[in-house]
């Protein structure tokens, strides 16, 4: 069925495109999004990989890493480095913000492609490009840059503090690129939301994805700016010799960190809100029922947007700023709890006498839910002002923040690409081995990362090549062993995905419009959509996106889209 | 399960911020217990099974938005409670320095612990000053002033048995205290990213018992003016 | 035909004024995270301002010029409004004039300064100055860029008045930022 003739000629459809229009100047925001899927899998096998070095090192200090090479501290401080640069910015971001908002943005409101194509396929060759730019950094004379994923200066601002000159120079160039592809994405994404919904689609009907994705790309806009400019007198302390952050030269080592954390803390919940996003688009679909408390998510997440703009002194409790100003941040820090609660309790409360199937979409869902909670919960730990001059700086801040961030890159962003993988590609991700990838990664995940909290509390300080040169550490070195030989589990596991990816998109099924009997547009959609997605109208929407086993409906589900009831029933 | 993993405590202060993690252990055990417990019995309970379709609950009436809304009120009022019982306790340690006869600096730099000591006549920057690399000493019992500071990059002045962490700058000035009940020897890491030897970067603390440490200071000092 | 191609344009107006407030939300983060870092920086006692080598006097032109170059971009939307595509034409080019001798004196000023050992590395002030003000006038350059382009295009037939809307935002923006920057770096 062919809807290209009477498609108006908003895009032209690309039919017999060859490769490069197909692949590289691509401008269909579902091609964009298997892109930015495709670059965030392949650095995430650069940030594991990092992390495979530089845990073994942990584990067996100043031994060969098999495949990797001998690691001194020095190259181990660039590993740590990367490997948090990698993970946050080119691994979180492409995928949960990059590939979930570009394919499911357009398709869950009901329009033809984003509000700005052109500019959409910008930010992802700027992505791209700021990848290479990275990647680039490890091989530079001098080394990569090993400053911390933070970079904190004076160490970051000197060459002769690290040793490290061109690498940390592009380390810094790299982040700006992809900062410049994030804020246009997120211009793109707001505006697409705002101008571009299907006729019916009032806000209160949106998915809750879209309001997690559209609150990410604003506190993403609204924060980065000042780490924008922190960057930007940061490349010049290096290049120009100016002294924003050195004292010697009149400057402020903390400004830069009151600038980085100004942004650093809205963007983990830039991670985290499309991970949730994510968990709250299956819970319905599995568990056959409604949200709970739609209204009440929305401001939850309204909420915590605003205070993580309050809370980023908490991360410089014992930076050295003034001490009467900990409290305060404490406090702040502490309430987010609040609405984060609230989430998480209508979370909960959604399953509430549902009808639940555990597919591998929901496990992943409600592995995301179990393992947020609990790195949410060692968060308070770090919040409290008094407890956190212990616990900075240890390896219990190291377990907080991979279970939190875990939770919504491995288990939310599992859960999304399990769900979402049969309309991307038009095939079924295959189950057994899904099963396998599944319960490998819960296991291998909490094996190797509810260790480090113990190691952390006995005093093992983060970001050191050798813990044997540790008389607190040296008895525990049993627990870095330990953690080690599960992450080659855990990566065994990720290995099983990677096969199942990839087999599943010749081998797998093909996948109906709506194997899932899920209400949100994107389900009236052919899988995959065609361009255009639509065909010749564009859906209309009547009713809300959670419509599940409504009394007295024929069917346990109501689509969103008007007249798709009849389209879509039970086969 | 986490407690235990601390390492001994030796500080007065120390066993106020124990106090501090106890709390939040608790509270946050309790909350884990329910949320994952609830998760787990809906799970269970409430399992596909075939000829029991699911209920409709939106949630968006009051009568069911109290189920989630009143925990969120206890959320709260246990987060006050977290942050009254915390506020004192950042007090004594960072804000409120007590006053002591004894006053060492200790600065760091790339990749050791100077530690200076004022002297019998008790002023820096005089020839009776006396100077140690990686090693602190302090008698047992009595509070210590401390300034901290730094000569390159940030480092981090951590001592666990103390449940002391500061931050230390370069270009400024950080006053601290420690005091330490118990006499022996413990460990002095680096806890923040300061280059290649960060890995390493550690001094040893000395706490010496108040009888010996008389003992120490005429044997350092020695040599000067008596 | 011609009723798509009008709706058409009036999404994309829509779109693009909605896009550029965004755009511009969290360009005001920008210049706002950079002028709270000076202005702590000054409340620390740093960053001292060194007025008696700043040129006052070509600043406050500059302002004057800028502020001129505001009114011409209003003149401009007003004549794409009504469709008078010559005025429209005139008024984005006296913005580009204004936008070039802005920069054109910002230039002079830099030079002598410069001449007189004032570099960015001269201290956490002209540091600041420099950062600031530099990336002020990248923004300046880039309006610039933007008029003319649009400029030409309406030469070709080309222009759209929400185009000229939306660059006009833009440049009411970087207008509003050196109104910031003026008080804040040459009198305070
Ligand atoms: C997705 C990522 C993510 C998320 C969601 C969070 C969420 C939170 N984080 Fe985390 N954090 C990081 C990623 C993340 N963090 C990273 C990467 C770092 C380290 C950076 C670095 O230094 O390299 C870090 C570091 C960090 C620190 C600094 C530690 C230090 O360096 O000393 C602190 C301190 O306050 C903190 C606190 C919190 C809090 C309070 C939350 C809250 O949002 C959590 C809220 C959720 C819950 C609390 C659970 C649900 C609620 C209930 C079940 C109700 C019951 C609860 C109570 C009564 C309290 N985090
Ligand atoms: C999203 C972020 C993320 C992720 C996924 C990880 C994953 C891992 N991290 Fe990471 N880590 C950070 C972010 C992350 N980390 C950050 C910010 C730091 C701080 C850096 C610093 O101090 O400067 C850090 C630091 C850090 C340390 C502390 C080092 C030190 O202080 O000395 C350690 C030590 O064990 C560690 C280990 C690991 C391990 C074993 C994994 C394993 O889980 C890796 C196994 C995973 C894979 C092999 C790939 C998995 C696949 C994906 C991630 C994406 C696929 C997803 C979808 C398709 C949805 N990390
Ligand atoms: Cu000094 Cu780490
Ligand atoms: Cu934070």
């Amino acid at each position: 069925m062919s809807h290209a003739a009477t498609l108006p000629r908003v895009h032209e459809p690309h039919e017999a495109a060859g490769f490069f229009r197909t692949y590289l100047y691509a401008t269909d925001h579902k091609t964009i999004a298997k892109q930015y899927l495709l670059l965030g899998l392949l650095m995430a096998v650069v940030g594991g990989f990092l992390s495979y070095a530089m845990r073994w090192q942990l584990a067996w200090p100043d031994t060969e890493v098999p495949g990797f090479g001998f690691v001194g501290p020095e190259t181990y401080n660039a590993l740590v480095t990367n490997h948090g640069t990698v993970m946050v910015f080119f691994v979180a971001m492409p995928i949960l913000l990059g590939s979930f908002g570009n394919f499911l943005i357009p398709l869950m409101i009901g329009a033809r492609d984003m509000a700005f194509p052109r500019l959409n396929a910008l930010s992802f060759w700027l992505l791209a490009l700021g990848s290479a730019v990275l990647c680039a950094s490890f091989v530079v004379p001098g080394g990569a840059a090993s400053a911390g994923w933070t970079g904190y200066p004076p160490l970051s601002a000197k060459a002769e503090y690290t040793g490290v000159h061109w690498g940390l120079t592009l380390w810094l160039l790299a982040h700006a690129i992809e900062f410049a592809a994030f804020l246009l994405g997120g211009v793109n994404f707001l505006t697409t939301i705002v101008t571009m919904r299907a006729p019916g689609l009032t806000v209160g009907r949106l998915p809750l994805l879209i309001w997690q994705l559209a609150t990410a790309s604003i506190l993403f806009l609204l924060s980065v700016g000042p780490l924008i400019a922190g960057a930007v007198m940061l490349l010049m302390d290096r290049l120009v010799g100016t002294g924003f952050f050195l004292p010697e030269r009149g400057g402020e080592p903390l400004l830069w960190q009151h600038l980085f954390w100004f942004f650093g803390h809205p963007e983990v919940y830039v991670v985290l809100l499309p991970a949730l996003g994510a968990s709250l688009e299956v819970y319905p679909v599995f568990a056959r029922k409604p949200i709970f408390g739609y209204r009440l998510i929305v401001w939850a997440t309204i909420v915590a947007g605003a205070l993580s703009f309050i809370v980023w002194a908490h991360h410089m409790f014992v930076s050295g700023m003034d001490p009467r100003l900990a409290m305060p941040f404490s406090i702040t820090t502490i309430l987010i709890s609040v609405p984060f609660a609230l989430a998480v309790f209508t979370m909960i409360a959604s399953l509430y006498r549902g009808s639940i199937a555990l597919e591998l979409p929901m496990l992943w869902a409600l592995a995301f839910l179990a393992m947020f909670i609990t790195g949410g919960l060692t968060g308070i730990f770090l919040g409290s002002a008094p407890s956190d001059i212990y616990l900075n700086g240890t390896y219990f801040v190291v377990a907080h923040f991979h279970y939190t961030l875990i939770s919504a890159v491995i288990f939310g962003g599992f859960a999304g690409i399990y769900y979402w993988f049969p309309k991307m590609f038009g095939r079924m991700l295959g189950t057994r081995l899904g099963q396998l990838h599944f319960w490998s990664t819960l296991a291998f995940f909490n094996l190797t990362f509810f260790p480090l909290h113990w190691i952390g509390i006995a005093g093992m300080v983060r970001r050191i090549a050798n813990p044997l040169q540790y008389d607190l550490v040296a008895p525990h070195q049993w627990i870095n062993v330990f953690s080690t030989v599960s992450l080659l589990g855990l990566i065994a596991g990720q290995a099983v995905f990677f096969l199942n990816f990839f087999l599943s998109q010749f081998r797998g099924r093909p996948a109906p419009a709506n194997p899932w009997q899920a209400t949100t547009l994107e389900w009236t959609a052919p899988s995959p959509p065609p361009h255009g997605n639509w065909g010749a109208a564009l859906p209309a929407v009547e009713r809300g996106p959670y419509e599940y086993s409504v009394p007295g409906a024929a069917q346990d589900w109501l689509p969103q889209r008007a007249g798709a009831a009849v389209l879509g029933s039970r086969s | 399960m986490f407690l235990s993993w601390l390492p001994e405590n030796v500080s007065s202060f120390g066993r106020d911020i124990d106090g501090i993690i106890a709390l939040i252990w608790y509270v946050t055990l309790a909350w884990f217990v329910a949320t994952m417990g609830t998760l787990l019995v809906f799970i269970v309970r409430y399992r596909r099974r075939p000829g029991r379709p699911a209920g409709y609950v939106k949630g968006d009436r009051w009568r069911e938005a109290v189920w989630v809304l009143v925990p969120c009120v206890l959320v709260l009022v246990l987060d006050f409670w977290m942050d009254f019982k915390g506020a004192p306790v950042w007090a004594k340690v960072k804000i409120d320095v007590p006053q002591s006869d004894l006053h060492i600096k200790v600065t760091g730099k790339q990749f050791n612990w100077v530690v200076s000591y004022p002297g019998p006549d008790g002023t820096f920057d005089t020839a009776d000053d006396k100077t140690f690399l990686d090693e602190l000493h302090i008698p047992a019992g009595k509070p210590v002033r401390l300034t901290l500071g730094a000569q390159d990059v940030i480092h981090s002045f951590f001592l666990p048995n103390l449940r002391v962490k500061q931050d230390v700058l370069p270009g400024r000035a950080i006053p601290a205290w420690i005091d330490a009940m118990k006499p022996g020897t413990y460990e002095l890491p680096c806890a923040a990213l300061c280059g290649m030897g960060h890995s390493g970067m550690k001094a040893t603390l000395v706490v010496h018992a108040a009888a010996d440490w008389d003992t120490w200071v005429a044997a350092q000092w020695s040599g000067a003016k008596q | 035909m011609s009723a798509t191609t009008h709706a058409h344009a009036t999404g994309a107006a829509e779109r693009g004024k909605v896009a550029i407030w965004w755009f511009l939300a969290s360009e005001i983060m920008l210049f706002g995270g950079l002028i709270s870092s000076f202005v702590i920086s000054r409340l620390g006692g740093g960053a001292q301002v060194d007025h008696g080598h700043l040129n006052v006097t070509v600043a406050a032109v500059n302002t004057f010029i800028l502020l001129s170059s505001s009114y011409t971009m209003v003149e401009a939307f007003g004549c794409a409004e009504r469709g008078d595509r010559r005025a429209m034409r005139l008024f984005l080019g006296l913005t580009v004039l204004g936008g070039l001798a802005f920069l054109g004196l910002k230039a002079y000023e830099y030079t002598g300064e410069i001449l007189h050992g004032f570099t960015p590395w001269a201290g956490t002030f002209w540091s600041f100055y420099y950062t600031m003000t530099g990336l002020h006038a990248l923004h300046v350059l880039i309006g610039v860029i933007a008029n003319a382009t649009l400029c030409v295009a309406a030469r070709l037939g080309l222009e759209r008045p929400y185009r000229v809307e939306v660059a006009g935002l833009y440049w009411h923006f970087v207008d509003i930022v050196w109104i910031f920057l003026f008080p804040l770096v040459y009198l305070s």
